[in-house]
């Protein structure tokens, strides 16, 4: 068969079982468990309101608690087992094996480095573009560029930035721009990628040009619901413009600039495409999701890997339940 | 001295223009109100003195100062908001001290100065809160507290009070006609409340499409007023304006009034001309008679009671009553006026005829 047609034939099935789902169990709750008659017709329409909803959320839930819920307490479980022992309950060993390796070590440095670098300057350089973009005429297209790197998958950026810092030998052209400009300057091409602890800052850039697109777009929205009046209200008051930026418009859009900033820590927490694409985690740029994959996938030692899993959960729980807790209250 | 002086004061947007050359005076310690419907430009002009609109041509000068085209905070302004543009990251003592920590005032000082306004508008127990936990009319007086702790030699107030609910308007509104003989201090006041500009005013400047009517103390306006558009403006509720026709040497015949001819001393215009007959409600009263012109409904305040009156020409009159002897609807009424009360307008121009 046409792959298109099997495509087309996939998605009728899908979208057909679904509603002949809702539509199905509908009906036998309204017409086989609690028919609306009889002598109890008043609390059997009671009864099926109350279980409506659940026989709807049901697919959701069930989906849900099969690729989210139950990865979440098999891993825990696996992060408990050995696999040279057939599986056996190790206890805490793969966590303290884990806590041995230098490794692992490196990587939980350089998140932590990712988690302050990145947010801070993806936050700061969106808040100044979404400043001094919302007072020109041609804001609007600077917006759209720098909003472009949104589209593209960390993986697609990664690789276009290990362009960036390609390296040729001395004596031919330089392709990668940065070396091309210090060739143009009279400098020796470096090899960026491989010089240690600096490496990882040139990885983050790639996110924080990723991201910066984000932050700026929301805090964009903020400084335009600033009330005009305050503002106009610190020009007579006789502050200037820094002033009126820093400590009238940024405070007023405080809320808004700590769900950013933690929306992108999610992010930056759970980071592995760019880092695997353009080191591998060499030369010291590892991080805590490409040494999980290591572990999990390449060494095949899925009690370590499901630690490592374990651990990046606890790190992004909390600044999740923040996160939400925050972008509630700034609905209200 | 801390006068205001407008000298042909233009501005513009684009190729809009929306004040035409405004001439003004507003002398120190002077509070003028500027009165208009809404989008005569009433509020950009109040803006032009506060730096926040550019002057486009023309000059204004604060104290003798020309600042047509300072910084606002170079010119010695406060002003005060309709939406009171509290700052609401700050509590309320921080609101009031920030223009003067702006200016790098010390610290003590501030404080001083914060505590003095904030005696004068009893908001001592306030200080600490944010504006988001005080009702309307407390942060009109915060607003107004951050204006008098800077000390500005002028006053500006943007429709202040028109966010209030009528009771609090009547309440704010006394506190800001004592406050200005307390601080003594020109102010600027922009409203479209005409009651608001007659009890607060020493000054009233009436606007409209860009351009000043007339400007003159409250009752100055309402009795002599120059045109058409003052003398329905000032005054509520508004004046009556019904048509006319010179029928002779100092008389006017008034269809509306069933063809009555009114004298009148002042110059009119030629023969069969046409012109405006303006009748205050306040000035008018009714006898049972028959007439034409015959009660429509009786509104009672209280204290005075209007009666809406149907006439033949479909003009309608607005009469003010004192008492309330009974008139049935639907029923014929001549109209009293005392003829010297009476204002002529040139159905031309709009002009007063004196």
């Amino acid at each position: 068969m046409n792959p298109a047609l099997q495509g087309l034939l996939t998605i009728a099935i899908g979208v057909g079982a679904c509603v002949g789902y809702f539509y199905f169990a509908n009906q036998i709750l309204d017409k086989v468990i609690f028919p609306a008659r009889g002598p109890n017709a008043g609390r059997n329409i009671n009864r099926a309101n109350h279980i409506r909803p659940w026989l709807f959320l049901f697919p959701a839930i069930f989906a849900l608690g099969l690729y989210l819920a139950y990865p979440v307490v098999e891993t825990l479980r696996l992060s408990l087992s050995d696999r040279e022992q057939g599986g056996a309950f190790v206890g805490l060993d793969n966590y303290s094996q884990m806590m041995s390796e230098p490794k692992f070590w490196e990587a939980m440095r350089n998140n932590m480095l990712w988690l302050i670098v990145v947010p801070a300057m993806s936050t700061a350089f969106g808040l100044l573009a979404a400043q001094l973009t919302d007072r020109i005429g041609w804001g609007n297209i600077a917006k759209s560029l720098i909003f472009m790197p949104m589209a593209i998958s960390f993986v697609g950026a990664g690789v276009i930035w290990k362009l960036v810092y390609e390296t040729r030998p001395d004596d031919i052209a330089q392709i990668g721009v940065l070396n091309a400009i210090l060739a143009g300057l009279g400098g020796a091409p470096q090899t960026w990628l491989t010089i240690p602890f600096w490496n990882n800052f040139f990885l983050m850039i790639v996110l924080v040009w990723i991201q910066t697109g984000f932050a700026m777009v929301i805090l964009s929205a903020a400084l335009r619901g600033i009330p005009e009046e305050t503002v106009e209200a610190a020009i007579v008051d006789g502050a200037n413009p820094f002033q009126i930026f820093f400590k009238i418009k940024v405070p007023q859009i405080m809320p808004t600039i700590v769900v950013v900033w933690t929306t992108i820590t999610l992010t930056v927490l759970k980071i592995f495409d760019i880092v695997f694409a353009m080191t591998n985690g060499q030369w010291e740029t590892q991080v805590l999701a490409n040494y999980m994959y290591d572990k999990l996938f390449r060494a095949g030692d899925w009690g370590v890997g499901s630690a490592a899993a374990i651990i990046i959960m606890l790190l992004v729980s909390p600044i999740l339940v923040w996160n939400v807790h925050n972008a509630r209250k700034e609905m209200r | 001295m801390s006068g205001v002086t407008l000298s042909k004061a233009i501005k513009r947007f684009g190729d809009l223009q929306v004040i035409h050359g405004v001439d003004l005076e507003i002398e120190d310690g002077e509070f003028c109100v500027f009165v208009g419907p809404s989008g005569c430009g009433k509020s950009t002009l109040l803006r032009m003195i506060a730096g926040l609109e550019e002057t486009t041509e023309g000059h204004i000068s604060i104290g003798g100062r020309d600042v047509t085209r300072a910084d606002p905070a170079e010119r010695g302004v406060a002003m005060v908001f309709q939406t009171y543009a509290l700052y609401p990251h700050m509590t309320v003592e921080e609101n009031m001290g920030f223009g003067l920590k702006m200016t790098g005032t010390p610290k003590a000082e501030v404080k001083e100065k914060v505590t003095r306004a904030a005696e004068i508008l009893q908001l001592q127990p306030y200080l600490k809160r944010k504006p988001k936990a005080l009702s309307g009319g407390q942060r009109q007086r915060v607003a107004i507290g951050r204006a008098i702790t800077r000390g500005p030699e002028v006053f500006l107030f943007d429709e202040p009070l028109s966010n209030l609910d009528a009771e609090l308007r009547v309440e704010m509104r006394v506190e800001i006609a004592r406050l200005h003989k307390e601080i003594g201090a020109t102010m600027i006041y922009v409203t479209h409340d005409q009651v608001e500009a007659m009890t607060l005013a020493d000054k009233i400047v009436v606007l409209r499409g860009g351009r000043v009517e007339q400007v003159g103390r409250p009752m100055q306006l309402y009795q002599n007023p120059d045109n058409v558009f003052v003398a329905g403006f000032i005054g509520s509720p508004g004046m009556n304006f019904l048509r006319g026709t010179v029928s002779g040497p100092g008389k006017v015949r008034v269809p509306a009034l069933g063809d009555q001819e009114i004298k009148t001393g002042v110059p009119l215009p030629d023969m069969n001309t046409a012109v405006i007959v303006g009748l205050r409600p306040q000035d008018l009263g009714v006898h049972q008679a028959a007439s034409p012109v015959t009660v429509e409904l009786r509104e009672r305040l209280g204290g005075v009671a209007y009666d809406y009156l149907n006439t033949p020409t479909g003009e309608r009159i607005i009469v003010e009553i004192k008492g309330d002897e009974p008139i049935a609807a639907g029923a014929e009424v001549a109209v009293d006026f005392d003829r010297e009360r009476v204002f002529f307008f040139d159905a031309e121009n709009n002009r007063r005829l004196r």
